[in-house]
């Protein structure tokens, strides 16, 4: 496949994976392993000092994937600045999912608030991959302010009801000058695959992976749905007809 | 010393630096990112001698889509 291109880095994988929600650290590992993915995000949150868990990146091997922090949790521009800050000091490479994402219901992304915490980022030197609501008007305003993708949502975080924003997405598409990657509610791996159809550069999963008993399979089935939709989008698909058009030849009936 | 620490109080016998403290409370210093004071501190600052009062945030990576 061809490859995908972010910020002058070169990706064989069009697939990115969370590594929230799963059973066990093992079952987080399955996913990424199986899925091909070469980008995994992580969150950052306080330790809890009575109870230190074991340590998340223990089981993340940093010469395959590329570590990308996301900033959820942030309610607002100065949340998420912090939050990208502190993944750098981390010794993170500066790359940042933004998300800033005040309501706690539908966890919808706030287009001014992410579109100032963009402009700093960018600033301080940041490659920003934003969560953003499908809007284009937004989507041409992050790219101005240097983003190096835009992430539009399918479906509220979470939910696994695919591409409800798709003529949204589509337009985006259209305009884009960066990398288009559908983040959020891509529930199955067809979500997944009629997002490349669209002719999306990548997506990101996490829920459909970490809400399976089997993360390994589900990482596998999201690849071939990335791929196969990619590979479409490639080759050209068909235009669509209202009425019928035959696929076997109109002469020659055995009839008169 | 007290220490606010992740937004709780905590009580200490004795001054100590911030290795001191991550010695103590059974942290490798690798994996927590440290805010001081609302400032964020590099590895190399964790010589740093802490003070009756100071606030501090210990934060690491988790799981997150």
């Amino acid at each position: 496949m061809d490859k995908l291109v972010i910020a002058g880095r070169e990706f064989d994988s069009r697939l990115m994976v969370g590594t929230g929600k799963f059973a066990s650290n093992q079952a987080m590992v399955d996913a990424m392993v199986h899925s091909d993915s070469e980008i995994v995000t992580v969150a950052l949150r306080r330790v809890d000092i009575d109870n230190p868990e074991d340590s998340l990146l223990s089981h993340i091997d940093r010469d395959r994937y590329l570590l990308l922090p996301n900033t959820s949790g942030a309610r607002d521009a100065e949340e998420a600045i912090r939050l990208a800050r502190l993944a750098r000091a981390a010794g993170c490479e500066p790359w940042v999912k933004l998300e800033v994402t005040p309501d706690p219901y539908y966890l919808l992304p706030d287009p001014i608030e992410t579109l100032k915490a963009a402009e700093v980022l960018v600033k301080e030197g940041f490659i920003v991959l934003p969560y953003m609501p499908a809007d284009p008007v937004l989507a041409k305003h992050l790219e101005e302010a240097g983003t190096a993708t835009v992430m539009p949502l399918g479906a509220p975080i979470g939910t696994n009801r695919g591409i409800r924003t798709r003529d949204l997405i589509s337009i985006i598409i259209e305009q884009a000058n960066v990398p288009v990657v559908v983040d959020a509610g891509l529930g199955a791996p067809s979500h997944a695959a009629e997002a490349m159809e669209m002719g999306a550069d990548a997506v990101l999963v996490n829920t459909a992976l970490a809400d399976t008993p089997d993360p390994a399979a589900m990482g596998r089935a999201f690849k071939k749905g990335v791929e196969a939709g990619r590979e479409a989008y490639l080759a050209g698909l068909g235009p669509q007809r209202d009425k019928a058009e035959a696929s076997s030849p109109l002469t020659g009936f055995l009839r008169d | 010393m007290q220490l606010n620490i992740n937004g709780q109080l905590r009580d200490f016998a004795e001054p100590m630096t911030i290795s001191q403290l991550l010695q103590q409370l059974e942290l490798a210093p690798e994996r927590v990112v440290i805010e001081h004071n609302n400032e964020i501190l590099t590895a190399e600052a964790h010589n740093k001698q802490l003070q009756d009062g100071d606030s501090l945030e210990l934060i690491q990576f988790v799981g997150g889509g």
